[in-house]
């Protein structure tokens, strides 16, 4: 949460869930009325579907056209309350979209490849002819809700979540490449050592890096 | 020039929006209704629909739209038909407007300006006429602006709009017929200015918006009797030149603060406060504080005139701080 990288147009992650759904579509907004070749891509889970935050969201985004891609990433658990007790039709979230006129689809959120060819169309038509779109991912949570939540809790069972680990994305996306011989073994096992190592260099500028000196801590309430 | 305190907020938005592109006006009723209030008359006829978004009535909706396209680096304006309904966007002003850019460490700026009406007009009921200022100044991050006159409105709304922060901009529904003289030409005011606007030496009054006429008037009286107020008017209400005010209090050594909000924890407290904290032995009397009543505006008429700041009740608080009976 909070991280932000504005040069990469990377626009921040937010901790209000749902609010950040009107925000994306005020960058849409703003890509629209500067005419600019951009779209949005806004990430949440299903969690944000029945705010309130979102459903106005979707309605401004459709009513405007604005080019905003809507990316549910439905991992059926909305901190530790599943989908069928939160939502009151959990079957088909890409309905509530429609709901709004929104062109929408439902993806398997675990086969990256199916993902990757899905955000390649949904990019380009968007980038082509501006207009929301929303996307739904199945897919499920490995770990906790956050450090305080064990990997299962009370609300799911050991047994689920091992089934669930089964669909990792990355191990399915493993088998593809090596049944299909679009790389060996070793490629595979110095692409994850070349990636461990981005990871650990991050970690430790992480750790090395100083913590800010009290000094800071009216910096950017305001700007000149 | 005489124009009315509406005719000042539209000529500020228009040389604003012809000035600067990146400026749009969004709310309910902005474009073909000309404004619930006709502030934006004639608007959409010369800035077209592209610059003048009449909205579905989802506050949050379009406010939260509105912050992010001043993170892309637009300037919008968002018209909230009244501060009551601001509510249902506090999660976007609080939450997102306010912190963005201390979130972000600075990479990210939100310049955007929310404006509408505050405080009560005549029998609107008790979700129509709240004073919420002081909700709006506890919170770091935002800018919160209050002027009670039409020039004031108009150099001050110039001025939000350039800011590089989110501002609040709080009119009144019953001012905005109110006339008052206007420079010529261009000009701003600066946010976080106070104006004394009415020199005396007796007593220090301050208040804003509207119950700054509600003072003069006061003063006036008073004035006709011996007193000499000095009426101050904070015109920004966050960031506070308590500076001007505490200058006053230095020379009149007592202080009345006239305020509609509510009593309790209302914005008055955080003023007395702080001149406790810089004159304290400059003061010869408590300082006194008229406020509306702590309840929910009620409909009927004279309970609603009950709730209000009126002279009689400010009279009586300059009464006490001369104790005089």
């Amino acid at each position: 949460m909070h991280l932000v990288d504005a040069d990469r147009k990377f626009m921040g992650g937010y901790a209000i869930v749902g609010g950040h759904l009107p925000l994306a579509t005020g960058l849409a907004f703003a890509v629209t009325y500067q005419k600019r070749d951009r779209v949005v891509l806004c990430f949440f889970g299903e969690g944000a579907v029945p705010s309130g935050q979102a459903h106005e969201a979707f309605n401004l985004a459709a009513l405007w056209k604005l080019p905003v891609i809507f990316i549910c990433e439905n991992n059926r658990y909305a901190m530790g309350t599943p989908i069928t007790r939160g939502i009151a039709l959990y079957a088909d979230l890409a309905d509530k979209a429609r709901a709004h006129g929104i062109q929408a689809e439902t993806v398997d959120g675990m086969d990256v490849l199916a993902v990757r060819a899905l955000m390649q169309r949904v990019v380009n038509k968007v980038r082509t002819d501006p207009q929301p779109y929303f996307i739904e991912a199945v897919t499920y949570r490995f770990m906790g809700h956050s450090m305080a939540d064990p990997a299962h809790g009370h609300y799911r069972t050991k047994e689920e979540v091992d089934a669930e680990r089964k669909k990792d994305p990355l191990v399915l996306l493993r088998q593809t490449i090596l049944e299909q011989r679009v790389g060996t073994d070793a490629d595979l096992k110095r692409l994850e050592h070349e990636v461990g190592e981005i990871v650990a260099a991050a970690v430790k500028f992480a750790d090395e890096s100083p913590f800010p000196d009290p000094s800071a801590l009216e910096e950017d309430v305001y700007t000149e | 020039m005489l124009i009315s305190y509406r005719e000042a907020l539209n000529q500020a938005m228009r040389e604003e929006m012809r000035r600067d592109d990146r400026v749009f006006l969004i709310g309910e009723e902005v474009g073909y209704y000309q404004g619930a209030f006709k502030v934006s008359k004639g608007f959409v006829e010369e800035f077209g629909q592209g610059r003048v978004l009449d909205t579905p009535i989802t506050e949050a909706g379009f406010t939260g739209l509105a912050v992010g396209a001043a993170m892309a680096g637009l300037r919008p304006i968002v018209e909230l038909m009244t501060f009551n309904f601001g509510i249902l966007a506090m999660d976007q002003i609080v939450n997102n407007a306010a912190k963005i850019r201390y979130m972000s460490g600075g990479q990210l700026s939100v310049p955007l300006v929310i404006r509408g009406p505050g405080s009560a007009a005549h029998q609107l009921g008790a979700q129509h006429s709240q004073s919420l200022e002081a909700w709006f100044c506890h919170v770091p991050g935002l800018k919160v602006v209050a002027p009670a006159t039409p020039h004031d409105a108009k150099g001050l709304l110039k001025s939000a709009i350039r800011d590089p922060n989110p501002i609040i901009f709080i009119e009144a529904q019953l001012l905005y017929s109110t006339k008052g003289e206007v420079e010529d030409g261009e000009y701003t005011i600066p946010i976080g200015q106070a104006e004394v606007k009415r020199q005396g030496d007796t007593v220090t009054i301050v208040a804003y918006s509207k119950m700054l006429l509600l003072a003069l008037e006061v003063a006036e009286e008073l004035a006709s009797e011996g007193i000499h107020a000095e009426v101050v008017d904070p015109r920004t209400l966050k960031p506070l030149d308590l500076e001007t005010i505490v200058q006053s209090v230095k020379k009149t050594g007592r202080l009345v603060i006239v305020e509609e909000g509510w009593r309790f924890a209302g914005l008055g407290a955080q003023i007395a406060d702080s001149v406790y904290a810089q004159a304290f032995d400059y003061l010869d009397a408590q300082i006194v504080r008229v406020t509306g009543e702590d309840v929910p505006m009620p409909y009927a008429r004279p309970l609603e005139d009950a709730a209000i700041p009126d002279r009689v009740r400010v009279r009586a608080a300059v009464n006490r701080v001369l104790h005089r009976g």
